[in-house]
């Protein structure tokens, strides 16, 4: 425990500004993870376990396709569209018949899943970490906001999300197809005989839940390294984040997402090596005080 | 003694037996290693079984009390020397209290939640046992071996002794949660899985019920990693990890939930399905991963569960036609009751 670090830190604006920008990036990637997984437990009620392996491919497919073509606009593309048609086949191969299901097959069938696309992933681009560099447009001397060093690809992967979080909510509010997921997520048999094709739209949910992270991993391939096993790590931390924000919630979600994102980076400040349990305990007492989750509507 | 126990007893008698004659017959050092790693993951699993089969409370966090048994029995080992009997009860005491902290928040939850933060939790203390580096060795694991002194004659640094003492580990341990299953508690287990609320009506107090299960099963479920890390001699951090509850969750499903030695079965089938996937395929999970879903999406259920409702099945239409024959038309319903008795 390290707490004069964590004082130390809180009482300059520069250090606070770092550890802040940083934690809104941790935030933004989670955010964009976790609220495809809140979408997809909203509508279809499963937890999608392997959400975590669209993030890794989107991850992996943006450094491929950065390598190839040079460009960061291509490799953002690629990622979350390669990522968004991988999820429509699992979804129609596999998804598709556990809804519903019993707990036990749901976990298995995942757990199946994110077996075989690691090993699939290491294939493909081998086992070890991999980096992608920073794209040219980037690599510029960072900017000082109230003396804190902030790196400027950190405030386009902040904006880009946001902006994300702004148009989803919009697009969920305002669009037919926002309404029709709403509705889906209150009630999917009244929306079947309503005459909308629920099987298409459980597709087209959960590829935009995927599109979202493998989104996440083209924007996280710059400044994270990659291993076959990056998926696993953020679902879990993306699952703290919907038990926080509540199951279902877009709003929780985001909120989540950024409480995490500042615990981490505060966290590792104060406590180095338990930075991992303050998560866990905030999730814990978040579930002690309000079980739905700080935005959740239904008990849980 | 009631004369079920009696059975079940006799039966643990005659397995033990049975596995004490094993390496008579053989003196491949691969069956006696194969037997303890059953030992170890057949004590996980059925204690999961607890959890799943007899509570419905699908724990996907489980992996956290087998490699906290397996790392307190060692750092106890390595720090402290008692006696290996009052370490092994040390530990399950150790597990029993952290099932006790973590069911206490957990098993209010339902389904899903229940589930995933099970995971998290697990999570937590995977993560704990990578940082905390002076006391569990971080990620190379808790290393330099476990001392085994002797004790009533014992002397478990012998292989075939160890194999002796797992095995009576194992038979002592399915004895012990055979008997949790066939009593009073089990039974109101069981009720609390299929209808909580009239559980509630029945006064029953179902958090104090599920929370009892839970702390039992993590109990169990530390006496497995006690067995690995006499068997391994050490502890790994993916003793904590989560596929460490992947795959416990799947022995539970490839046996079948209902009988009760169904994760034993799963354990053998999965035991030999890793020896086999290792020797043949480079790509574990790739293979291992495909196996499991041929298994839930075309089984959709456990081998031992396909057995007995096949059985049932037989037996329903084997009592029909006898009805049928004796122009009696009384249904069979005899057969659903023992069913849900199970």
């Amino acid at each position: 425990m390290d707490l004069n670090a964590l004082t130390e830190c809180l009482s300059s604006t520069s250090c606070m500004v770092t550890q802040a920008t940083s934690g809104f990036i941790i935030g933004m990637l989670l955010f964009l993870v976790a609220v495809g997984l809140t979408l997809i437990f909203g509508v279809m009620k499963i937890v999608n376990f392997t959400h975590g392996a669209f993030y890794m491919i989107g991850a992996y497919l943006a450094m491929t396709v950065f390598q190839m073509t040079g460009s960061y606009t291509l490799a953002l593309l690629g990622a979350a569209v390669g990522a968004c048609l991988f999820g429509v086949v699992v979804e129609r191969c596999f998804m598709q018949r556990i809804y519903g299901g019993n707990v036990l097959m749901q976990l298995l069938v995942c757990y199946a899943l994110v077996l075989i696309l690691d090993d699939l992933v290491r294939i493909v681009w081998g086992p070890e970490f991999k980096s992608m560099g920073m794209p040219d447009a980037f690599r510029v001397p960072p900017l000082f906001i109230m003396g804190g060093v902030v790196p400027p690809f950190y405030l386009f992967l902040i904006a880009a999300a946001l902006s994300i979080a702004v148009i989803l909510g919009l697009a969920l509010a305002r669009t037919r197809f926002g309404k029709t997921i709403r509705a889906a997520a209150h009630n999917p048999a009244m929306v079947s005989v309503l005459g909308i094709n629920t099987g298409l739209l459980f597709t087209g949910v959960f590829a935009l839940g995927c599109l979202l992270a493998g989104l996440a991993g083209g924007l996280a391939a710059p400044v994270r390294s990659l291993t076959p096993g990056m998926g696993f790590s953020i679902l879990i931390e993306s699952f703290i984040v919907t038990v926080i924000g509540g199951m279902g919630s877009i709003l929780g979600a985001l909120v989540g997402a950024l409480l995490i994102g500042l615990i981490r980076t505060f966290g590792a400040l104060g406590f180095p090596l338990f930075t991992e349990a303050l998560m866990y305990l905030a999730m814990a007492i978040v579930l002690i005080v309000k079980p739905s989750g700080l935005f959740g509507r239904e008990a849980a | 003694m009631t004369r079920p126990a009696l059975r079940d007893g006799l039966f643990g008698l005659a397995a033990f037996l049975i596995l004490a004659a094993l390496p008579l017959l053989t003196t491949s050092s691969a069956l006696v290693d194969f037997v303890i790693r059953c030992a170890a993951l057949g004590l996980f699993a059925t204690s999961l079984n607890l959890l799943v089969g007899y509570g419905g409370m699908v724990s996907f966090g489980h992996g956290l009390f087998f490699g906290m048994g397996a790392y307190s029995f060692g750092i106890i080992m390595q720090r402290t020397g008692m006696p290996i009997p009052l370490a092994i009860l040390l530990t399950m005491a150790v597990a029993a209290v952290a099932a006790l902290a973590v069911g206490a928040i957990c098993v209010k939850l339902k389904d899903i939640y229940f589930t995933f933060v099970t995971l998290a939790f697990q999570m937590l203390v995977h993560s704990m046992i990578i940082a905390w580096v002076p006391v569990t060795g971080g990620d190379q694991g808790l290393r330099g071996g476990i001392p085994r002194p002797s004790f009533l004659g014992i002397n478990l640094a012998d292989q075939k002794q160890l194999y002796l003492f797992s095995a009576a580990l194992l038979v002592l341990g399915l004895l012990a949660m055979r008997h949790i299953v066939s009593s009073p508690f089990g039974y109101t287990l069981r009720l609390v899985r299929d209808n909580p609320t009239r559980a509630v009506f029945l006064g029953v107090d179902v958090y104090r019920t599920r929370l009892t299960a839970f702390v039992l099963a993590g109990v169990f479920a530390s006496l497995g990693g006690v067995v690995m890390s006499l068997f391994v001699s050490g502890a790994y951090p993916e003793f904590a990890f989560w596929t460490m509850s992947g795959e416990a969750v799947f022995i539970v499903m490839l046996g079948g939930t209902a009988a009760f030695l169904g994760p034993m079965v799963g354990t053998v089938l999965l035991l030999l399905l890793n020896d086999f996937v290792t020797r043949v395929a480079e790509h574990h999970g790739l293979v291992l991963g495909t196996v499991i879903l041929l298994f839930a999406l075309g089984l959709r259920k456990g081998l031992l569960d396909f057995v007995m409702d096949w059985r049932a099945a037989r037996r329903t239409r084997a009592q029909a036609d006898a009805d049928r024959i004796a122009g009696t038309n009384t249904i069979a319903g005899t057969d659903k009751i023992e069913r849900v008795a199970t």
